[in-house]
């Protein structure tokens, strides 16, 4: 049975792959979305770069990965027809299609934030201390802004006016997590000791894993109407 | 549901709240002086607000296992008249911050906690409103309401913990009741919770009666429409 369930949430996986990379378009255009969002930041902020306190930096650099995650993962269940959600659901469990959803989501919210942290730090500066937490707390975020924003695009796609509604749903409900993010993100600029961090990473951590455990339970609700 | 003994309850509750927690004994601190009392109203109403989400979150998911439309109309009451309790829950605590904090809005995190709390429920609504279909409307807002009660609990109860707040039992304060509860609030603040989840239960059966006979009265006009 789970070795059942895992082929179906390999082969989804690999059907997303598979579609993303033929109609290219929409990847591309998401990495031209976080990569045009920094330079317009940067460009906004050029005349005084020098005032640009790590406070500020660390913000805006999570302000643009929340609004890339936003429109990255919205597309998610509106890109799907309704033939095909009906072939999926004659096909396979709804757990399996949410799991492989969220692993899917995660990938992509990795590549962009990784792509987007590069590019962001190539012209706004980089004023890391502690690199190896910086890249925890970017995975963590991927992971969690995934898990999130999947189920929430799952009920926005239900709706008419699936594009506010995408908005106005996600953004309270990420806001602790995006406060927790910051916050360890922080941490890692200044280069703080882990054992300051374990709070972070912990509190991340269990949101992340509160979140995947609901999408599971709740997804299959949702999947049948 | 006809039974009125528990509507005269909530009314005799809530008076006593009132006339007692304006004119009863209450312990004098610093700083907080006869602020106190709004321990009754603001702290009160929290707890109530929060009693409501969550009788709401399970007939949410009451909803989702048995599939009657009559459990999604209380989850969507109870979550309103939630709402309208946190809102008054935001005024009084906004007064009492004023006298004792020197602002009506300090940046604490449990404030800026209870405004997210009460947009996500705001979002709630809004997202109820936009479904035609009743059963597709139930079932998709169920899953939020879980799913926000989640969220919702961490942010208001959790997250302020770990940092430092104004209010007690954040950042190292000690919380409530080991330290200022003495019997005569406690004589008023407990049957003060008990009245206001009944008034929002009252308030959201209100509402519920409205709906099934709207609900009664339109399937009326589509069978006779049907007739003719």
């Amino acid at each position: 049975m789970s070795s059942g369930i895992l082929n179906e949430i390999k082969t989804l996986i690999w059907k997303e792959v598979t579609l993303e990379w033929r109609q290219k378009y929409a990847l591309s255009g998401m990495l031209l979305y976080v990569i045009s969002t920094v330079f317009v930041c940067y460009l906004s902020f050029n005349l005084r770069r020098n005032q640009l306190t790590p406070i500020v930096w660390n913000t805006l650099f999570w302000i643009i990965i929340l609004f890339t995650a936003v429109n990255a993962i919205a597309k998610s269940f509106s890109q799907e027809r309704y033939g095909r959600l009906l072939y999926y659901y004659s096909l396979c469990s709804p757990q399996s299609i949410i799991i492989s959803k969220i692993i899917y989501n995660s990938l992509i919210m990795l590549l962009l934030s990784g792509m987007g942290f590069v590019f962001y730090s190539f012209v706004m500066g980089n004023a890391i201390g502690d690199m190896g937490l910086f890249i925890l707390c970017l995975f963590l975020a991927a992971i969690g802004f995934a898990s999130v924003l999947t189920l929430v695009a799952g009920i926005a796609s239900k709706a008419d006016n699936s594009a506010t509604l995408m908005a106005v749903l996600s953004f309270p409900i990420i806001l602790p997590m995006l406060l927790m993010t910051i916050k360890l993100a922080k941490n890692a600029m200044d280069g703080l000791d882990w054992s300051v961090s374990t709070d972070e990473i912990s509190t991340l951590l269990s949101i992340d894993l509160i979140v995947i455990t609901l999408s599971y339970l709740l997804f299959p609700y949702l999947w049948r109407s | 549901m006809r039974k009125i003994w528990w509507k005269i309850l909530c009314i005799v509750i809530i008076f006593y709240v009132i006339i007692m927690g304006l004119m009863g004994p209450v312990p004098h601190l610093a700083i907080i002086n006869e602020s106190i009392r709004n321990t009754y109203f603001h702290v009160a109403l929290w707890l109530a607000m929060t009693t409501l989400l969550f009788v709401s979150m399970i007939f949410s998911i009451r909803y989702l296992n048995k599939g009657r439309i009559g459990d999604d109309d209380i989850a969507s009451e109870l979550a309103k008249s939630a709402i309208f309790f946190g809102i008054l829950g935001c005024l009084t605590g906004s007064i009492w911050a004023n006298y004792t904090w020197g602002d009506p809005w300090p940046n604490d995190p449990k404030l800026n906690g209870a405004a997210v709390g009460i947009l996500i429920y705001l979002a709630y609504l809004l997202l109820r409103s936009s479904f035609e279909d009743e059963q597709r409307k139930a079932r998709i807002s169920s899953v939020y309401n879980i799913f926000a009660f989640a969220v919702f609990i961490p942010i208001i109860y959790i997250l302020p913990r770990l940092t430092d707040s104004l209010h007690p039992g954040s950042g190292g304060n000690s919380t409530f009741g080991s330290y200022d509860f003495d019997n005569d609030i406690r004589k008023v603040f407990y049957p003060a919770i008990i009245g206001y989840i009944l008034l929002g239960l009252w308030l959201a059966e209100l509402r519920i009666r409205i709906k099934v006979i709207n609900r009664v009265r339109d399937e009326a006009s589509i069978t006779s429409d049907k007739v003719f």
